[in-house]
């Protein structure tokens, strides 16, 4: 514990850097509305991706129905909110959409985790479809038009510190027992069990945790662009997260966040380009996946502490 | 019970659409374990092929679905050589993203070239409605059937009994071994790409014909419903794939009759969810055994 106290602060002082760094930029208005939609945005997609990176990357496990999930707390928020209509309601909706997704993923989780593989693929993203098409005929959540008008509580600042936190969360869980439990169940499920590892515990475990965290991206998204319907949370919102993941590198936290960012820019940048935008996009894909297939960043991991031992030997080898 | 037997007849005619569509993607799955994302998307190309030609060139019915097939056969073996060929040795989510790469090409592409309106498709063939024992049935509809029912037994027939079939069965039961025998596993599966998308530029005709209207979209939801048919069937299996259209065609029209066509979509979800719990492999999959 003492050990990585100084690593630990270091990461804070990072993140407490970035924050103020962020905010003063906005302030001077180097950061214009416009871009600080584009981050906004990144950061979302950065929560999501991450929690997929954990199911995918970590677990092993290919879901590709994280979108039902984000969907869950969007609507969550976007109910919540409109009866409490105050920062606490916006919290507490941030709360019941992890408990709902929570509750989703089990059900969705306890059959489906035994399939592996593209099944497994195929089910998830079956029962992420299934979530939209009951969001998209109840009454309540306003059926195929969506939600209009949700009150506005997440800004840049909270966006920040929730990908800060679900950050934190999943890295902590990878690092722990917990995290090397789930990666053994990644490697070979037979010789975990023989180990005496509980595979679907730890399989639904890593599930259950990314769900929770697409959930809290699905209150941020609702409640910072106060508009949703069921169609943005479709396959291709799926499928558009697991692409982040695939192109930072399966199994790389670090490969998420460059990634969300490389693609975020890319789609402001692309903007100009108007219907070709979406053909260059496609182009980029193939050509980044045929020259370079295990992503951006393979597995590596940006790690303070071995930067710090680095120089210490360094030191060692100079005296 | 007319009602009954008039949603077997829709039923089916849209389940021959669906199969010929999950042969494709059972096909290729069977030989290089990819998810083919691009399959519904040739079949776009090949509905938007036949628009073109029957339109400009006034091709009849039978030489637009063979030029169809021509392109859709051809639009195959130009994907597979230049964006799964290079990704063959990588791992499997690698290609699996590609492969939804170029679906966003081809969609976005067509969009991008032809505008992204939906349109009218020429209706070649005038439709006759006949009333057997009270059930309404069209000429397009038994075109449909039996077009469909004669490519599947071509295909069969290709994959059992000539030695192109038997290389394909070969390869997708162990690359390695094919290849050790003296089989040319490019040419191997360039050949299955070509007989899938030629099914798929067939079914993008045939859908026009019934349906009436064609857009660079209209192969996303086919594709993944077709892609759970092949499941359903058992994927790598070609009666599967046929058996899986045709159940999810009629499970569609007749939750569709019921009065419940918002939540069509979300039981064939369901279904596929329960028969991949009961039965991994799908109806007609082989289990396999895990060694340890």
């Amino acid at each position: 514990m003492k050990a990585n106290v100084k690593y630990n602060l270091v990461w804070l002082i990072m993140m407490v850097a970035g924050f103020y760094l962020m905010n003063t930029l906005i302030l001077v208005g180097v950061i214009d509305s416009f871009i600080e939609n584009m981050l906004v945005t990144i950061g979302i997609n950065i929560i999501l991706a991450t929690g997929l990176n954990l199911i995918i990357g970590f677990a092993g496990q290919f879901s590709l129905g994280h979108a039902g999930f984000m969907a869950i707390g969007a609507y969550a928020t976007a109910i919540v909110t409109q009866t409490a209509s105050t920062p606490g309601g916006f919290y507490a909706s941030i709360f019941i959409g992890i408990v709902i997704s929570i509750i989703a993923a089990l059900i969705v989780g306890v059959p489906t985790l035994r399939l592996r593989g593209d099944y497994l693929a195929i089910a998830t993203m079956g029962a992420s479809e299934i979530i939209r098409i009951l969001i998209n005929n109840m009454k309540i959540t306003g059926g195929a038009a969506g939600m209009f008008n949700i009150p506005q509580f997440a800004d840049w600042p909270t966006v920040y510190i929730m990908v800060c936190v679900t950050t934190i969360i999943i890295v902590n869980f990878i690092h722990s027992r917990a995290g090397r439990a789930v990666k053994s169940v990644r490697e070979d499920e037979i010789a975990a069990e023989a180990m005496g590892i509980n595979v679907t515990k730890w399989k639904l475990a890593a599930f259950v945790l990314g769900a929770s965290t697409a959930a809290v991206a699905g209150s941020l998204h609702a409640s910072y662009l106060q508009t949703i319907a069921p169609n943005d949370f479709g396959i291709m919102e799926s499928i558009s997260i697991l692409i982040i993941v695939v192109l930072g590198g399966v199994g790389s936290i670090t490969g998420t966040f460059v990634a969300a960012v490389v693609l975020g820019v890319l789609d402001t940048v692309l903007q100009n380009f108007g219907a070709l935008r979406m053909v260059i996009y496609a182009a980029a894909l193939i050509l980044i996946m045929i020259f370079k297939p295990s992503g951006l960043l393979g597995t590596w991991e940006l790690s303070i502490k071995k930067i710090f031992s680095r120089s210490k030997r360094k030191e060692r080898v100079e005296s | 019970m007319e009602t009954f037997f008039q949603q077997i007849i829709n039923g089916l005619s849209l389940g021959s659409i669906y199969a010929l569509l999950a042969l494709g993607y059972t096909m290729v799955y069977g030989i290089i374990k990819l998810i083919n994302f691009a399959h519904g998307d040739i079949y776009m190309l090949g509905a938007f092929w036949g628009y073109y030609v029957i339109n400009v060139w006034h091709f009849n019915f039978i030489s637009a679905l063979l030029s169809a097939m021509l392109v859709g056969a051809a639009s195959g073996v130009i994907i597979e050589y230049f964006a799964y060929r290079p990704l063959r040795r990588s791992p499997r989510i690698t290609a699996l993203i590609t492969a939804i790469g170029v679906s966003f090409l081809l969609e976005n592409g067509m969009s991008y070239l032809f505008s992204s309106n939906t349109r009218d498709f020429p209706q070649i063939i005038k439709q006759v409605n006949y009333h057997i024992g009270g059930v309404l049935i069209s000429n397009i509809q038994i075109l449909i059937l039996v077009t469909a029912c004669v490519l599947m037994v071509l295909l069969q027939l290709i994959i059992k009994k000539t030695k192109m079939g038997r290389a394909m069965r070969a390869v997708s039961v162990d690359p390695d071994a094919a290849e050790l025998v003296g089989i040319n596993i490019n040419w191997t599966i360039s050949f299955t790409f070509a007989l899938g998308s030629a099914l798929a530029g067939a079914a993008g005709v045939l859908i026009g014909l019934y349906y009436n209207s064609i857009d660079p979209l209209m192969g996303m939801t086919p594709g993944i419903k077709a892609f759970v048919a092949a499941v359903l069937g058992g994927i790598g299996s070609v009666p599967g794939a046929s058996v899986g259209g045709f159940i999810i065609g009629i499970l569609e029209t007749f939750v569709q009759s019921i009065g419940l066509s918002a939540y069509k979509d979300a039981v064939v979800y369901f279904v596929l969810i329960v028969i991949l719990l009961i039965l991994p492999a799908g109806i007609f999959g082989k289990n396999t055994k895990e060694k340890v």
